[in-house]
């Protein structure tokens, strides 16, 4: 039986794949944000995981106005990068698991969430980002990954309640999976940003960090958070938070083990945050 | 009965919901057009020309001239789509957010490394945070006008 041991949750800020593309990471600005993920490679090379699934969000370059699902999740073999604008990031394609990504698929549409399956889609920052600073720069990802795109781009955005209990379904899911395989969960995007108008920059460290200790402590009442207080509180692109409340629904109901928390103030116009749960 | 829209009451900010998605379709296509080498190179060539194969609205077309993202943001432009024209300009995230601020980059980056923008005064329209319109716009250049 197939069981998730873990979940990771971290900002996928673009400049933070520029900054390692280019060779920058040593730059004192970027080392700050790099040095909060040290440990994290560490722990990702001695805990490492036969299949992860990846929560993001596409930042139109897969998905235009044509097509706006709310949640997708791939299903095919494998992933092409995407160039979005600048040639696509000098990084290794990424390898799909169909078999376990069709089993998820099946298990939750039946469990009243509907899915959109993707068989061709380009993966932007949103996922490259959370692998390169989890895994560094391999000639390889370490293991497959299921990208599960989730749109926070064009309002409404799914509700942190409906993202908590998708992760539960999704949990489900990975228990009634016949093979073995060890599943990470991961939830990317945020912390506190704002990239428009007047009002871009805008910071609540405050606020992230009361935001990570309900993460960790109290996630179904923290899921009832609405909308308006993530745009309010803590920047309109803060809301990506919301995808960090699937992979923390995919988690065991027991209390988890905090194995790393960072935090750091800024990445471009954005607040870093980053946590590794274990399940108990 | 309407549909409530309790986001419309922050200041300096603009929420990508579908009424603006319908308005900025367009715009945020031809934005995504951008994507491919070959259209970044027949924009760059003639601007204008370009814009003119779109159905755009003329407003829509001079906020993309004139690299005016907020005006391009009031005609229904969402970020993410307009950043394909900074990419193409070879501008980074930073530079275009900060441009919406009418901050100068140096004083926009300084800022960040300070810690960001603060949220005081800034959650509520009527309160007196920099992102205000009263107090717009922001830096040195709002500084000049005073």
């Amino acid at each position: 039986m197939a069981r998730i041991t873990a979940s990771v949750y971290t900002s996928h800020v673009p400049a933070i794949g520029a900054a390692l593309d280019l060779g920058k990471s040593d730059e004192p600005y970027w080392k700050k944000v790099f040095d909060g993920y040290e440990f994290s490679k560490r722990w990702m090379r001695e805990n490492k995981p036969d299949v992860v699934f990846l929560v993001y969000n596409d930042h139109a370059n897969a998905f235009s106005l044509e097509l706006i699902p709310t949640f997708a999740i791939g299903t095919a073999a494998e992933y092409e990068i995407a160039d979005e604008g600048y040639g696509p990031r000098p990084v290794p394609k990424v390898i799909g698991h169909p078999e376990l990504a069709a089993h998820i698929a099946q298990s939750v549409i039946q469990d009243d969430f509907d899915l959109t399956i993707v068989n061709r889609m380009p993966v932007d920052h949103g996922l490259t980002v959370p692998l390169s600073l989890m895994c560094g720069q391999p000639k390889a990802w370490p293991c497959p990954v299921i990208p599960f795109a989730v749109n926070v781009v064009q309002y409404p955005v799914p509700s942190g309640r409906r993202c908590f209990n998708l992760g539960r379904a999704i949990r489900k899911a990975v228990e009634s999976y016949d093979e073995p395989l060890n599943v990470h969960i991961w939830g990317t995007g945020g912390m506190s940003h704002q990239l428009q108008g007047p009002r871009a920059g805008l910071i609540n460290a405050e606020w992230d960090n009361r935001f990570l200790d309900r993460l960790i402590a109290e996630p179904e009442a923290l899921s009832k958070m609405p909308h308006i207080e993530y745009v309010r509180e803590a920047g309109s692109e803060g809301i990506e938070l919301v995808m960090w409340l699937i992979a923390r629904g995919a988690m065991s109901d027991n209390a988890p083990r905090v194995r790393h928390r960072f935090f750091h103030v800024p990445a471009s116009n954005t607040a870093v945050g980053h946590l590794i749960l274990e399940n108990t | 009965m309407a549909l409530d829209k309790p986001y419309k009451n922050i200041p300096g900010t603009t929420i990508f919901d579908a009424e603006q998605s319908r308005k900025g379709y367009w715009l945020n296509q031809f934005c995504m057009s951008l994507m491919k080498a070959d259209n970044r190179a027949r924009f760059k060539a003639d601007e204008r020309a370009y814009l003119d194969e779109w159905p755009m609205t003329e407003e829509q077309k001079q906020g993309v001239l004139a690299r005016d993202l907020n005006r391009c943001i009031a005609a229904g432009g969402n970020i993410y789509f307009l950043a394909k024209i900074g990419a193409t300009d070879g501008k980074s995230f930073q530079q275009m957010a900060g441009s919406m601020t009418g901050m100068s980059e140096e004083e926009y980056r300084q800022m960040m490394i300070k810690g960001g923008r603060s949220v005081e005064g800034n959650r509520f329209l009527g309160e007196d945070g920099d992102a205000q319109s009263h107090r717009q716009p922001q830096g040195a250049a709002g500084r000049k006008g005073a």
